[in-house]
Formats: C-alpha cells, sequence, structure tokens
C-alpha cells in the first residue's frame, strides 16, 4: 500500500508537472522562435502554412529557445559522435569542470571541518575568526573569482587548481558554519556525563561531537557541492579557459550558438543532479544506521 | 510570588444569575467512536448515553483512555462519530459548531504569540464578524472578568502559565456562548494557581449559569467543580456511572474539608475503581 | 597543556625574537636608532604582558607600546625579526581580548584591524606588486578617485538589477506559494522540482537572458528573479504548512473561512519562514547579478567592473570595487534582519536575542 501512495502522492503530480512544463516548452519555442524564421526561412521560400511553421521553429539553426528534442540530439551527437578527448564533447568539458568542482569541494570541506575544530577548541579564534566567516555569507564571495585567477595566474598556477580554489572558497563556508553548529550541538546533559567520565578533549570529539555533528554536515555539503559547481563554472569564464561547461557557455554566446548554450546548460544541469546526488549517497551510506528518535 | 499575582488583581465581575431551566442542551444517544488501527479497531467510545442540561457544570473523569476527551471532541465537532446521534441545541456538532453554539478551552493555552492578550481575546470576535468597537468593549469586559485587568498590552510570553489559561477562558467567553466545552485547562499548572482558577470558574458557573463541560482527572477538581459527574472508563471507552452532586450550587474553596465533599469524592474513587476492575 | 600565562610561547617567541633583532641591529653600522627603539619599546609591550590577569595599568600600558610600535614599524622600513616579533605580540594581544569579557566582535575587529595593518605594511615593505595583492590603503584611494564611477555601477547592479530582481523573484515565489495553498496537487508536483532548482547552476542561463533581453540591467534582473524564486516558494510553501495542530483547531471551532485562518494564524507562523528565505535571496541576489554581468554587459555594473578591470590589470579599481559590493551585500542583509526582527518579534529565536520578563 505505501508503494502505492507512493505512486499517488509522489510520483504522478511531478510527472504531470514535467508533461506540462514540456507541453509548454514546445509552445514557447514556436512562439518565441516564430519572428526569426518567419522572417529569415520561411519567407523567402514563398507561401507558407501552420504546419511549415512548426517543422521550421522547431528545428531552427540559431533558435531564441531550442526545442526539447534538439537538445537532445545535440547532446547526443557530441557525446557519441566524437572521441572523449576531444573538445567537441561535452563529456569531456563535463569532466573538466566535474573534476575542478569536486577538488575545491574536497579542500573546502576539509579545511571547513579543520577550522571548525579549531573554533570549537579555541576560544581566540572563536571570538576572532568566527564573526568574520558568518559577516562573510553577506557579500558576494563569488566576485573575487577574477581576482583569484589573475593572482594565481601570475603566480603561474592554471588548470584546475585557480578553479577548484574558488570552488573551495564557496565550499569552506557553509560547510565551517554547520559543522561549527554541530560540533556544539551536543546537549548539556550528554556533555556532562562525558566530563563526570573524565574524558579528554580528543575522546569527547570523538565520542560526542562529531557524531552530533554529522546530521547538520550533510545539508551543508549539498549546499556547497551545489556552490561549487557555479564557482567553477564562474571561474571558467574570465581568462578565456577553453575547457569546461562554463567556457563552453561562455564560446557559445560569443558565436550566438543558441543550441550549444543551452546543451552546456543542461548538462550542467545533470552535473549539479549527479554530484548533490553523490552526497546524498554518501549521507545515506554513512547514516543508514541512525534512527531519528521520533 | 502566588500573593503578588493575585493582589493584582481587580474583582470578579459577577452578573445577575439566570434562572435555570432543564432543557437538555447536549443529547448523546448510542454514540460510538471507533478507530482503525493496524491490528485491531480501537473503541474510543463505546456505546454512550447521556443528556447534559442547561445550567449544570458536568465533569468527566477516569483513567486515561477512556474517551472523556474524546468524548468532549466529539461534542464539539473535533472527533468523528462513527455511529449514534450527537445533538447540540437539537443541531448537529457541525451545525452547532458554525452558529458558534459553545466555546471550547484546550489543554493549552493556544494564544497567538503576535498578538496581545487583548489581541488575542478578540480573535475570536473578528472571525465572528463582530464590529469593531464592540470587540473591544467585550474583550476588554472579558478579561476585566478572568482579574487580567491592566494586563491588555502584553504578549502571553509574558505572562504565567496560570494567566495564559485565564486568557483562553476569557477568550472562550468572548462571544457569550451558552455553552462552555474544557479539556483539562488546569492541567499544567501548580496547585495553589489551580486552587485559585477552580475557585474562579467556580463562582463564573455560579453567576452565569452557562453549561459548563469539563474533562479532568483530577478527583477533588471534579468534586468541587461540578454539579454532575460523569465516571468513565477505559478499553472500550464507556460511562461507568453519573453521580448528580449534592452540593450547594455556590461554594468556596472551604468546602473541600466538609463531609459531604469527602463522601463524593470517595464514591467517585469507588466508581473510578469498579470502572478499572471491569475489564 | 595548560599555560598559567594565556599566551606564553608567543610571548616567549616575541621576547627571543627581539633579542636577536637587537644584537643584530647593534652589530650593523651605522647603528639604526630608531630600530632600535623600536625593539625596546616592543620589549617592553612584551614584558607588561608576562602576568596571568592584567590589571588595568599593565592592560594599557600593554596596549599603547604594542599600538605605538605597530605605527612605528609601518613608518621604518621593514625588519624581519621585529615584524616577526610584532606579529606574536599581536597574536597575544587578540588571544588576551578574547579571554576578557568582551563581544566577539570586538575581538573579530581587532583581528580584522591586525590583519589590514600586517597587510599594508608587508605589501609595502616587500614591494608586493599590485597585480598579486594592492596595499588597503591604495585600494582606499582607487575607491575614492573612481567613487563616481563604482556609484554608477552601484546604480546599475544593485540598485536596477539585484533589487529589481530580488523584490520580482521573491514576491512572485510568496505569491505562487499562496496560490497553490489550496491546491495540493499543484503542491506535491511543483515542491521536488523547485528543490531540485537548488542544485543545479541557474546562473548559467545568463547568456540566455542576455539573447532574451538584451545587455543591459534586465537580462540581469531576469536571472536573478529565476534564481531567487524558488527558495522563496519553498520557504513559503513550508511556513504555511508549519501552524500547530492545536491552533488550527482553534480557527475549526471558530468556524473561520479559510481566507480568516490565513490572515489570522497561517501567514503569521509562516513570516519566520519567509523571512529566511528573505535573507537568503538578497545576498544571492547580489551575487548573481555580478556574476551575470560576468556574462557580458553594456558598459557599467559591478561585475563588469571587476571583469574588464581585472582583465586590464588595475587590481586596486577591482579590489575597491569588491568592497563596494561587500559593504552592499551586508547593508541589505542588515537592513532584513533589522526587519525580520520587528516583524518576527514573537518567535523565539528573536525572543533570545533580546532579553525580557
Amino acid at each position: 500500500m505505501t508503494t502505492d501512495t507512493r505512486v499517488h502522492q509522489q510520483i504522478f503530480p511531478v510527472g504531470v508537472m514535467l508533461l506540462l512544463a514540456l507541453i509548454l516548452w514546445y509552445a514557447l519555442a514556436v512562439a518565441l522562435n516564430a519572428p526569426g524564421t518567419i522572417e529569415r526561412v520561411l519567407t523567402p521560400r514563398g507561401a507558407w502554412d501552420a504546419g511549415d511553421l512548426l517543422a521550421a521553429t522547431l528545428n531552427a539553426k540559431r533558435p531564441l529557445l531550442p526545442a526539447p528534442h534538439q537538445l537532445v540530439m545535440d547532446i547526443w551527437n557530441s557525446v557519441t559522435g566524437w572521441p572523449v578527448d576531444s573538445p567537441r564533447n561535452l563529456l569531456l568539458h563535463t569532466w573538466v569542470t566535474a573534476s575542478a568542482a569536486l577538488t575545491g569541494f574536497a579542500m573546502g570541506v576539509l579545511l571547513g571541518v579543520l577550522l571548525a575544530i579549531g573554533i570549537v577548541h579555541s576560544r581566540t579564534l572563536d571570538k576572532a575568526l568566527l564573526p568574520w566567516i558568518v559577516a562573510s555569507q553577506t557579500i558576494p564571495v563569488l566576485a573575487i573569482a577574477p581576482i583569484v585567477l589573475i593572482i594565481l595566474g601570475s603566480l603561474g598556477i592554471t588548470g584546475l587548481l585557480p578553479k577548484a580554489t574558488i570552488a573551495m572558497y564557496l565550499c569552506f563556508f557553509p560547510v565551517t558554519l554547520a559543522t561549527v553548529q554541530g560540533l556544539r550541538s551536543p546537549q548539556k546533559m550528554e556533555m556532562e556525563l562525558v566530563h563526570t567520565w573524565a574524558a579528554s578533549r580528543i575522546h569527547t570529539f570523538w565520542m560526542v561531537r562529531l557524531p552530533s555533528a554529522l546530521p547538520y554536515l550533510f545539508p551543508a555539503f549539498r549546499v556547497a557541492i551545489a556552490s561549487g559547481l557555479v564557482g567553477t563554472m564562474v571561474a571558467e569564464l574570465p581568462t578565456g579557459a577553453q575547457a569546461g561547461l562554463g567556457a563552453r557557455l561562455l564560446t557559445g554566446s560569443y558565436y550566438g550558438n543558441t543550441i550549444q548554450i543551452w546543451s552546456a546548460l543542461v548538462m550542467a544541469s545533470l552535473l549539479g543532479l549527479a554530484l548533490t546526488s553523490l552526497v546524498i549517497l554518501a549521507e545515506r551510506l554513512i547514516m543508514h544506521n541512525r534512527k531519528e528518535a521520533r | 510570588m502566588s500573593q503578588i499575582m493575585y493582589a493584582q488583581e481587580a474583582e470578579v465581575v459577577p452578573l445577575k444569575p439566570i434562572t435555570v431551566t432543564t432543557r437538555p442542551v447536549i443529547k448523546v444517544r448510542d454514540v460510538n467512536v471507533i478507530y482503525p488501527a493496524a491490528d485491531r479497531p480501537v473503541h474510543a467510545l463505546s456505546d454512550i448515553n447521556l443528556t447534559i442540561h442547561q445550567g449544570e457544570f458536568v465533569s468527566f473523569i477516569g483513567p486515561s483512555g477512556c474517551g472523556k476527551t474524546t468524548l468532549l471532541r466529539a461534542i464539539a465537532d473535533l472527533e468523528p462519530v462513527t455511529s449514534g446521534e450527537l445533538l447540540v441545541n437539537e443541531m448537529t456538532p457541525s451545525e452547532a459548531r458554525l452558529s458558534g453554539a459553545y466555546g471550547y478551552v484546550f489543554q493549552a493555552p493556544v494564544l497567538l504569540p503576535w498578538r496581545t492578550v487583548l489581541a488575542n481575546v478578540m480573535l475570536p470576535l473578528e472571525v465572528k464578524n463582530v464590529p469593531p468597537e464592540r470587540r473591544k468593549e467585550i474583550a476588554l469586559e472579558q478579561l476585566a472578568r478572568v482579574g487580567l485587568k491592566g494586563f491588555e498590552k502584553k504578549y502571553p510570553w509574558q505572562l504565567s502559565g496560570g494567566m495564559q489559561q485565564r486568557v483562553s477562558i476569557a477568550r472562550a467567553l468572548g462571544f457569550e456562548p451558552k455553552i462552555v466545552m474544557m479539556d483539562e485547562p488546569f492541567g499544567a499548572l501548580d496547585e495553589l494557581t489551580r486552587d485559585n482558577l477552580n475557585q474562579q470558574l467556580q463562582q463564573l458557573w455560579y453567576h452565569e449559569q452557562r453549561t459548563m463541560v469539563f474533562v479532568t482527572h483530577s478527583i477533588s477538581e471534579a468534586v468541587y467543580l461540578s454539579s454532575k459527574i460523569v465516571i468513565m472508563s477505559p478499553r472500550p471507552g464507556r460511562i461507568v456511572k453519573v453521580i448528580d452532586s449534592p452540593l450547594p450550587a455556590e461554594r468556596d474553596l472551604a468546602i473541600r474539608d466538609t463531609s459531604a465533599f469527602l463522601h463524593l469524592a470517595q464514591e467517585v474513587r469507588e466508581a473510578l475503581v469498579e470502572g478499572h476492575h471491569d475489564h | 597543556m595548560k599555560t598559567v600565562i594565556p599566551g606564553t610561547l608567543p610571548l616567549l617567541g616575541a621576547l627571543l625574537l627581539l633579542m636577536l633583532s637587537l644584537i643584530q641591529l647593534a652589530g650593523q653600522s651605522p647603528v639604526p636608532l630608531a630600530q632600535l627603539g623600536l625593539n625596546l619599546l616592543l620589549i617592553l609591550c612584551a614584558l607588561s604582558a608576562c602576568s596571568a590577569v592584567l590589571s588595568p595599568v599593565r592592560a594599557l600600558l600593554f596596549a599603547l607600546t604594542l599600538a605605538a610600535g605597530a605605527l612605528w614599524q609601518a613608518l621604518l622600513p621593514l625588519h624581519g625579526l621585529t615584524l616577526g616579533a610584532l606579529a606574536l605580540l599581536a597574536v597575544v594581544s587578540v588571544q588576551r581580548l578574547a579571554r576578557a569579557p568582551v563581544s566577539a566582535s570586538a575581538v573579530a575587529a581587532l583581528f580584522g584591524l591586525w590583519m589590514l595593518g600586517f597587510w599594508q605594511m608587508l605589501v609595502s615593505g616587500f614591494d608586493v606588486p599590485q597585480v598579486i595583492l594592492p596595499a588597503p590603503l591604495a585600494i582606499v584611494a582607487a575607491l575614492v578617485e573612481s567613487a563616481d564611477l563604482l556609484a554608477g555601477d552601484i546604480l546599475q547592479t544593485v540598485i536596477k538589477s539585484a533589487l529589481v530582481g530580488y523584490l520580482l523573484g521573491s514576491g512572485l515565489g510568496i505569491a505562487v506559494a499562496l496560490m497553490i495553498d489550496r491546491l495540493p496537487f499543484l503542491q506535491r508536483g511543483l515542491l521536488p522540482l523547485a528543490n531540485l532548482t537548488s542544485t543545479v547552476p541557474l546562473v548559467g542561463v545568463a547568456p540566455i537572458a542576455v539573447m532574451w533581453f538584451g545587455f543591459d540591467w534586465p537580462s540581469k534582473a531576469a536571472v536573478v528573479v529565476l534564481v531567487t524564486f524558488f527558495p522563496a516558494l519553498v520557504s513559503t510553501l513550508a511556513g504555511l504548512k508549519a501552524s500547530g495542530k492545536l491552533e488550527q483547531e482553534l480557527m475549526y471551532c471558530y468556524a473561520a473561512t479559510p481566507r480568516q485562518r490565513l490572515r489570522a494564524l497561517r501567514l503569521p507562523v509562516a513570516m519566520p519562514f519567509i523571512f529566511s528565505a528573505l535573507k537568503v535571496n538578497a545576498t544571492l541576489s547580489l551575487i548573481t547579478a555580478i556574476v551575470a554581468e560576468f556574462f557580458g554587459s553594456p558598459t557599467a555594473g559591478l561585475g563588469f567592473r571587476i571583469s574588464t578591470e581585472s582583465a586590464r590589470m588595475h587590481m586596486p579599481v577591482v579590489w575597491s570595487a569588491i568592497v563596494v559590493a561587500s559593504v552592499a551585500g551586508s547593508l541589505m542583509y542588515a537592513l532584513l534582519v533589522r526587519l525580520d526582527r520587528r516583524v518576527n518579534f514573537w518567535h523565539p529565536t528573536v525572543r533570545g536575542t533580546a532579553a525580557e520578563k
């Protein structure tokens, strides 16, 4: 009965919404592409009817809004039609972006967790550093991406590392804050209990703080990986990077190749979903034996 | 602290006593409330028969799971009745609710924290579209009646538990319902506050002659407040005994030491134990 | 390892470095008297901190000698050992302040001040190329110089792109949530999709927006609308579901209409949720506007300024644009926090900060 209700409650409405969205997309594609195609394709040909309009707008060369099937075909061609290491293959770009984002994420998580441990255990760091980290949430961190790239570039560091650095910078703020909150989350009574056992700080950390912190970490990881991906793509813009989804977006917009832009965007969205799913998978694996006491 | 709190209160404003009629206002006939559960259906209420007359103070008392709250909620249209007939003022509970026939006081004060005390008391008056000028008048009156004059501009979290519950009572009385239903309203309070509120409630009933239906698990509270005590028992929820109280309508806390009171309390206790042994 | 004097290690380190420095300076000819004097001052400073509890006199002595020493070093040519000692004494100052009963903001401010000071000294002292890191004073100078240019950028990015997009996007999100409030089917269909969009780099639609809406601010505002819409929608829906059971039964007992229920109960309960989304959207809108400008913009805007000036290697201007953006972002956020405190004064989290009763 639960699977039945699940289908009815969750999958069915979502499915209906997706279908509606698809229909809307097609309708919009016809509407938006119509002026351009009428002008450039249909009128030179002579008389045309609704069928011609439909065919033309849904298969335009430089559409304002590509039809879904055009995107699917373009991605398919790009992924299967070219060798994997060719810059024409979207998979290469996806891999470039993904590797930078994941590296940055890993670095950011490491830095964030270490910093959080320091903050929780040192009054100095807590008072001196934490307010700045909290305040940094309100400043547009990503705006410094060009600066970081130029600084690292002039130091001779190019390629994956600058992008990963920017991703790391974006990841570590939510991770630090969530880890601090999590490490501080054990109830007073739990801490007092461990104290009566004369547990050292290290023992307290492993026995009480870290396990309590885990439920706070994973939501932050999800936010962090999404931010890291955005950061990586933005980092691919300024210095004329050749590879990566962000670069693909940019070159597409320079040459007016709309389908290329959209394909890159779709791949980026899929990548975002994939990366977040990885985090959710990790969460399920690590926390699977925890039951919430409800 | 209690001393200071009470010193600030105004006198409870008494109304002219209304002549008591013996018209039945709540009729419960063969009512069953059954919940479908995983293994066996739960008989929260089983074949309940009861008549409550205008002006009575009726207490439902019994151990956990005896259905006293369920019965109250069924009358208030908060629980669906599986079978049987339930009439409030000759209407179905739903119609009674829509016509504003009763006021309901929950176990918790349920005050909206973003409204002042006065605004909270005005809430049902707003919902029932009482004209704005009258709303404020009525609310101030009610607050004075429960002894909270001067606390209008305070927020709920600034008041003690007992005071919050008094605001809740003032709110329930605002649109002058003839029937007031209360679900263990003083359960979460300390004994001194409870005694004081019991006395105020008793005075309110005596002077206004509203029909009160009161759920409690305290024998002394039931005996002190009621004119009729309904003893219930669980599994399945049913009425074990209905006792009419011989105590006078006008009472004070001293009555708790009289032999009549103790005798009645003993009777209630025996009925409860009997109900407990019955299954 | 428990130390009796807080910051023993840095203090010892500082004294050691100062001793070495004195020896080195004494060996030079001609003996640099100013440097010697500075070192002696810092030794006095370190000694004044050598006690477990600082009396007001000692604390004042420590603070004054340290401040004077820092200023003096800033004016003199850099000396490695002296600078190291100064850094260690700075650490001690932050440590001791952290132990004092002052707010975290004071300690953070001191820390920030030291960072700025050392930044300035190191960059000017070691002649770090502007490309890598300009000195704080250079940034301030660039700020003042390009003030009117930056003002135009603020108008373009902050006011036109970010603010308009923010109001429109958040407003639409809240409105749609209210519209589908009584349509659970639509809620169940849209909510998972809305949550999915948070994993997707929505900023990537910027080039498409440029294609559709042109190069000017409307295209950036459109991206901001898209990005802020979903958090507002999700949070408002969550807030509308958050009313307590007893409160809902109360309204039921009063036979309240759905509209009355919304106004009297469900909207106030939803406000904390809505405001949390508004706060998140505030920072999100500014950063989205700036990043959207990286993808193509007319001749003004903070993002435009940052990307073009960094391409031209005019780093002080870039940094000043970033400072302006940060201040703008913090102001927007602070304003919202204030508004949040006023509207949601009743919520336990807001009440917890202001002691009452």
